[in-house]
């Protein structure tokens, strides 16, 4: 399974990665989009919206089915992957380099209340 | 009790991705649905549909007995082989499964049903044969695979030669007996190509030698997006028991010609029939981007209508669905479609979206 060792994960799937600029991208790990199957549709949030910690915040559809997303941190929305709505099948190409959409953490000490790679795998076996 | 096809090692060798369909270990993709998909529609591809139940019908009544059974009439079927596709209806009309019939003599047919009604549907059809000299032999020895798509015959007689002969001539819902297969041109996509019933001990081998002349395996995912496409209705989804087969696009299956052939559902529908205002089945693609799907609400100018089967087309790059609206939505229409918290706008088009290849919207 693939769990780069840089990201922190949620138990629902989404990877997160911190930035240098204190933001923070996420987007949802290989097996979440294995799970899914062929990606079809991707709802992301608009810049300047404000979420909340575990908040649904975007929706990806696959064939099969639509899945929410959650927010991992609360905090506001930068920016979203405009590329990767133009193209939802690149999530399943390459599920950590087609992100989603970046937020700026309302506290970034809650980046320590996520999973690291070991403890994500752990719940992806199950 | 979770059941297996004679298929099942050669799904799990091709890595299928395994679910639970209707209680049987089915693969849902090998994948990719959408690749596989693609695969039928511009070469071959093929599904493991030995989870499908065939019943043999024997007799001196069995026409007579099918004639007052079904909705369609089997008396239409005097080339041997020849098919037709029927709905199963109760006294009130409405759908028990819709199914295909084979007809080979007045004495002997073959009936296919759906895996998820397979058990209904025989205890319907043995409590409705108790007057009749038939027999019902459900036949849980085979194993079948459709081959579709526009290169499928021909791929399917490179790799069994020896079968062109008995099976060149079909034409489309025909079946041959060939040796102790039955080669069918039927087919749930849209596509030309075979549904070919064997041994179940034979089933593996015929399947890695179809393999090996280059058709793809393909999962009930591709199986769901190529029938929406080819407007093909989904029992349990497009119509049930509470749905008659006006309402569900499947008038044309209803055959009222011979007055003096009384058969079950036939008055209640010639009822709704003269009552009018059959509610409207016909097709939505869907203008904004998204996903339409079962049971999302329509609003139309005429009042709210339903989903009944909704997905994404791949061969149009777009979502498209089938739907019961009220009557007086017409083709052309603009509607809209509660997906979540918005309205998306849809565009109402006849019931077919796709047949070989190309697109009909």
């Amino acid at each position: 399974m693939n769990i780069p060792a840089d990201l922190k994960y949620t138990p629902s799937h989404e990877w997160i990665k911190q930035e240098a600029d204190g933001t923070v991208t996420i987007g949802i790990t290989d097996h979440a989009q294995e799970a899914l199957g062929d990606i079809v549709f991707l709802e992301l949030p608009e810049p300047g919206l404000l979420v909340k910690v575990g908040e649904e915040c975007a929706v990806v559809e696959s064939v099969k089915a639509a899945s929410d997303i959650y927010a991992p941190l609360a905090g506001e929305v930068v920016a979203r992957n405009e590329d990767a709505m133009g193209a939802p099948e690149s999530v399943n190409q390459d599920a950590y380099a087609a992100w989603l959409f970046r937020l700026k953490p309302a506290n970034p000490a809650d980046l320590g209340l996520l999973l690291d790679a070991a403890a994500y795998e752990k719940v992806a076996a199950e | 009790m979770i059941q297996r096809t004679p298929l099942y090692d050669s799904h799990r060798a091709a890595h299928g991705r395994i679910v639970n369909f209707a209680d049987w270990e089915m693969p849902i993709n090998y994948g990719s649905q959408i690749e596989e998909h693609h695969a039928v529609r511009q070469d071959a591809g093929m599904f493991d549909v030995s989870h499908m139940l065939a019943i043999d019908l024997t007799g001196g009544e069995s026409q007579a007995f099918l004639r007052h059974l079904l909705a369609n009439d089997v008396a239409k079927l005097t080339v041997p082989g020849k098919a037709l596709y029927s709905c199963l209806l109760q006294e009130d009309g409405g759908v028990i499964d819709d199914l295909i019939v084979y007809f080979f003599t007045p004495t002997h047919y073959r009936i296919v049903v759906n895996v998820g009604t397979a058990e209904k549907d025989l205890g319907w059809i043995q409590l409705q044969a108790a007057d009749y000299a038939v027999s019902l032999k459900p036949r849980r020895d085979l194993g079948v695979i459709a081959v579709q798509g526009p290169q499928a015959r021909e791929r399917f007689w490179t790799a069994f030669p020896a079968s062109r002969a008995a099976s060149e001539a079909l034409v489309p819902f025909q079946a041959a007996e060939w040796n102790d297969w039955l080669i069918a041109r039927t087919g749930y996509t849209g596509e030309d190509g075979f549904e070919i019933a064997v041994p179940a001990t034979a089933a593996a081998g015929v399947w890695e030698k179809l393999v090996a002349v280059g058709i793809r395996p393909c999962g009930l995912g591709a199986r769901d997006t190529l029938r929406l496409e080819a407007g093909m209705n989904l029992y349990g989804q497009d119509m049930d028991e509470a749905q008659n087969p006006l309402e569900s696009g499947l008038a044309w299956t209803v055959d009222f010609k011979d007055a003096a052939r009384d058969f079950i559902g036939k008055s209640a529908l010639a009822r709704r029939r003269s009552a009018g205002n059959l509610r409207e089945f016909l097709g939505l693609v869907l203008i904004d981007k998204g996903v339409l799907r079962a049971h999302q609400r329509v609003i139309t100018a005429q009042g709210d209508g339903e989903i009944t089967s909704g997905s994404f087309s791949p061969t149009l790059n777009q979502s498209i669905a089938l739907a019961r609206l009220p009557v007086g939505v017409v083709i052309g229409d603009t509607v809209e479609v509660a997906v979540r918290d918005k309205l998306l706008r849809a565009k109402v088009v006849k019931p077919t979206f796709v047949r070989h290849g190309k697109s009909l919207i």
